[in-house]
């Protein structure tokens, strides 16, 4: 046999790509975050978690895929940086768990990569925290992947509206907006520039009035 | 994503990438406590098998169990088929159970096709006579994907019993769609007619081919279909179409056999070149669940439109 074969991907094709910063209908109405504050509010985070955590040692950072995933890794930069140690961290793609699974298309899915996390301080990672039904999609992901023995969430932006009973531990910035108001996190990993808009957006409005 | 998977050209190249790009995330490395998702839980699938089958209907099966669905399997014997029950009503009765995809095999070429009219479920063949398999073709495109980060310009060599064959159909049709260049190899009496109508290089010599090829695709020499002598003798047929570890040899470093399963050893295959590092037969096994997987998920995890079947 030779060696397990990795899967060399192609370019998604054009409009699968999940997770863009802003549909065509997005128009920006505010800078909420602009790059420094982006790097500056990262920073922090690194901080707090590892004062809450008393160090680093048994944090694994679990990006939600895609730009929680982008966020968790300069976490662990960051927190290479303050503790001498980089924390283990992955990405976690929430697609198959998610609970509107058959009310629209079927989200593109890429590969969850994610270190062991039995008996370790999980710290959930994504852009924003708007209902809570992704952190729930993500929790149970995470279930179906080990037992931590506790699970943290750290977001760079709360924008309020939740539906379910879910609270950040770590918060970037807090957005009140209105719901059919958009959030945009742009990632220069991604968008190649960083900074988060507040906006308007045609698929959001229409969602909201067909509520 | 389609209703149903009838051809493997009821699929755009873009909607293939899609079913590759989804079944990697089925299997990415990495601690799992349970090999379920919770994604297709309240579906039902019913795999129709009207021909025998281990890989395909198990592989199904494990796809669908491993979505969380409920799977019904019907085979031909220990049916109503055996007491002469037609196809229409047996699909009319699945039917009325409530399921969403039904998975049929079939010794009738098209056979599927008429299901499809007759069914408001999903339908996904899973072989149908000597006419498709288009699953196993989009299986072969994503094991091929593994080595190859391209299909634009690949140089595909398919060995042997074509005329027989629903894998070289599908695969033919699937490998063309998304760029690839197909050589049929194979003694005249088994190509099937207006072969030269397909767009493929066609030759009977494989020593020929075999050092320009980046994929060696064998086919199954299927004696359960041959009524007639299609070749002088099983011997002669391994002696100028079969692949040993001496043919292997002249194979490029980094070219591949592939085989749809399962092998006669010994005919078009040696045992010692079905265990050479570059086939890689069992992985096309291994990633059939993940592919199936992919495919059930994006046909069955939208909104399904509540259609009527075409005619009654």
């Amino acid at each position: 046999m030779r060696p397990r074969a990795t899967f060399a991907a192609a370019p998604l094709p054009p409009g699968s790509a999940r997770g863009e910063a802003t549909s065509l209908t997005f128009e920006p109405k505010a800078n909420i975050l602009d790059a420094g504050d982006v790097t500056r509010a990262i920073g922090r985070i690194a901080h707090e978690i590892v004062e809450r955590n008393k160090g680093a040692a048994d944090v694994v950072l679990v990006g939600i895929l895609t730009r929680g995933a982008s966020i968790a890794a300069r976490l662990a930069a960051k927190i290479e940086q303050i503790e001498g140690a980089r924390p283990a961290c992955g990405s976690l793609d929430i697609g198959l768990y998610r609970d509107d699974i058959g009310l629209r298309e079927p989200s593109a899915l890429a590969p969850t990569e994610v270190p062991r996390v039995d008996g370790k301080v999980v710290v959930l990672v994504d852009d924003v925290l708007y209902t809570g039904r992704s952190t729930r999609a993500a929790l149970d992901a995470l279930t179906d992947l080990g037992r931590p023995r506790a699970v943290q969430l750290a977001v760079l932006v709360d924008r309020g509206h939740r539906e379910l009973p879910i609270r950040a531990d770590y918060v970037g910035k807090n957005v009140p907006t209105r719901r059919n108001e958009e959030i945009a996190v742009r990632l220069s990993e991604i968008d190649g520039v960083d900074e988060v808009l507040l906006g308007t957006d045609d698929e959001a409005r229409l969602t909201e009035e067909a509520r | 994503m389609i209703r149903h998977l009838l051809s493997i050209r009821d699929l755009t190249p873009d909607q293939v990438e899609r079913v590759l790009h989804t079944a990697a995330a089925f299997q990415a490395e990495g601690p799992r406590i349970t090999k379920k998702y919770p994604t297709l839980v309240g579906k039902t699938v019913c795999n129709l098998f009207y021909e025998s089958s281990t890989r395909t209907r198990t592989s199904f099966e494990l796809a669908a169990k491993r979505l969380s669905a409920d799977v019904v399997n019907f085979s031909r014997s220990g049916s109503a088929v055996e007491k002469g029950e037609s196809l229409k009503d047996t699909a009319q009765t699945i039917e009325a159970m409530g399921v969403d995809a039904i998975v049929v095999r079939h010794a009738s070429s098209g056979a599927p096709h008429r299901l499809a009219h007759w069914v408001s479920a999903s339908v996904i063949n899973a072989g149908d006579g000597m006419h498709e398999h288009p699953t196993q073709a989009l299986l072969d495109l994503y094991t091929i994907r593994q080595h190859h980060r391209s299909f634009e310009g690949l140089r595909v060599a398919i060995v042997g019993d074509v005329l027989h064959s629903r894998v070289a159909r599908s695969n033919v049709w699937g490998l063309q769609m998304m760029g690839a260049e197909v050589t049929l190899v194979a003694p005249r009496t088994l190509l099937p007619p207006r072969v030269e109508t397909w767009g493929v290089e066609v030759t009977a010599d494989l020593d020929g081919v075999l050092p320009k090829a980046d994929v060696v695709y064998l086919l199954r020499m299927q004696l359960e279909r041959m009524k007639v002598g299609f070749v002088p003798s099983l011997r002669e047929f391994s002696r100028l179409w079969g692949v040993d570890e001496q043919r292997a040899a002249l194979m490029k470093d980094d070219a591949l056999i592939m085989h749809p399963g399962p092998m006669n050893r010994g005919v078009e295959i040696t045992a010692s070149a079905a265990d050479l590092p570059r086939s890689v037969i069992t992985d096309q096994v291994a990633n059939g669940i993940a592919v199936r997987m992919a495919l059930l998920y994006l046909m069955l995890g939208g909104p399904q439109a509540t259609q009527e079947p075409s005619d009654a």
